[in-house]
C-alpha cells in the first residue's frame, strides 16, 4: 500500500524553458499540421506573442523535472506498474515560445479501489511564467496496478 | 465566427482519424513528448513487465484529441481540457476523434460552450473520454 501521508506532500519546485524546435518535433508526433504550431510567422499573424505552446505540452514540461521518477521514488512505484488514468489542464493565460515556465507539484489524495488492487495518485501542479502569472494547472491522476 | 453564434447543443465537431498508431508514432512521441517510459518503446522492457507488448501513451491520444478542438476554435479560446484513460491504446490502433457541444453557458463575463469528447478505435471501442470548456467570445 502506498503511504498515504504523503498526501499534501510537495516535490522541489523546477522551471523548465519552452524551446522551440521543440514544439515543432512535438507538432510533427502528433500529427499536428496547423502552421500556427510550427511556423512563427504564421502565430504571430493568428494573434499568438509567439509559437503557442499546444494544449497538452504543459503535461511535457512537468517531465522535465531534475528527477522525472521523483513522485515514483518517493512513494516507491515500479515504472511498470503504473497507468494514466486522467488528466486535466485548466487554462489561465497563453504560453509561447521563449517561456520559461516555473511548476510546483503537489500530491492532493492517494486512495485504493478493489480491495488495494488499484492504487490512485492525484497529483496537482500549479504553472506559473516567468512574469509570475499564473497560467495553468493541471490535475493528473496515476493509477498503480498490482498483481 | 459565425458557426459559433449559432452553436446549438448537440452540434457535433467535425471528426477526423488518424493513421495506425505504428512504433515510430511512439518513438518520435517518445522524444518529442520528454516521456520516456520504456513501456511504450521497448517491447522487452513491456513484456518483462507482464505487458504483452508496447502500448500507446495516453497522452498522445490526448494531444490527438487536442487538435479536434484547435482545428474548430483558436486555442486562445480553449479555458479547460480534461480526459479519462478508459482503455489502453493499442500499436495499429486507427484512433477517430469526436465531440459533440453538451451545454452552452455563461462565466466569468464570457459565453462559453461545454464539449463532451471522445476516442474510439477502428473497432468503435472508447478508448478516452473527455470534455472541455471554450470561450465563443
Amino acid at each position: 500500500m502506498i503511504d498515504t501521508s504523503y498526501i499534501g506532500h510537495r516535490l522541489p519546485a523546477f522551471s523548465a524553458e519552452v524551446e522551440m524546435g521543440r514544439l515543432r518535433f512535438f507538432a510533427k508526433a502528433i500529427g499536428q499540421t496547423d502552421p500556427v504550431y510550427t511556423d512563427e510567422a504564421a502565430a504571430l499573424a493568428a494573434g499568438y506573442a509567439g509559437l503557442p505552446v499546444p494544449p497538452t505540452f504543459l503535461f511535457c514540461l512537468e517531465m522535465e523535472a531534475p528527477n522525472p521518477g521523483a513522485l515514483r521514488e518517493l512513494l516507491d512505484i515500479p515504472i511498470a506498474k503504473i497507468l494514466h488514468g486522467e488528466q486535466r489542464f485548466t487554462y489561465h493565460a497563453p504560453c509561447h515560445a521563449g517561456d520559461v515556465l516555473t511548476f510546483e507539484q503537489r500530491i492532493t489524495d492517494i486512495y485504493a479501489k478493489k480491495g488495494g488492487l488499484l492504487e490512485f495518485i492525484v497529483r496537482q501542479t500549479k504553472v506559473t511564467n516567468q512574469h509570475g502569472q499564473h497560467v495553468a494547472d493541471l490535475n493528473g491522476i496515476t493509477v498503480v496496478r498490482h498483481g | 465566427m459565425d458557426k459559433l453564434a449559432q452553436l446549438n447543443v448537440g452540434d457535433a465537431l467535425p471528426a477526423f482519424s488518424t493513421a495506425p498508431i505504428s512504433r515510430l508514432t511512439l518513438a518520435l512521441y517518445c522524444g518529442a513528448s520528454g516521456d520516456h517510459n520504456p513501456m511504450h518503446v521497448d517491447s522487452d522492457f513491456a513484456k518483462a513487465g507482464g505487458s504483452p507488448d508496447v502500448f500507446a501513451h495516453g497522452m498522445l491520444s490526448m494531444a490527438y484529441l487536442s487538435r479536434l478542438l484547435t482545428q474548430w476554435v483558436p486555442q486562445q479560446q480553449l479555458r479547460d481540457y480534461g480526459v479519462r484513460f478508459v482503455a489502453i491504446t493499442q500499436v495499429g490502433d486507427v484512433i477517430t476523434c469526436s465531440g459533440t457541444v453538451t451545454a452552452l453557458f455563461e462565466e466569468a463575463g464570457e459565453r462559453r460552450a461545454r464539449l463532451s469528447l471522445q476516442t474510439t478505435n477502428q473497432h468503435g471501442q472508447l478508448k478516452l473520454t473527455g470534455d472541455a470548456v471554450i470561450a465563443l467570445s
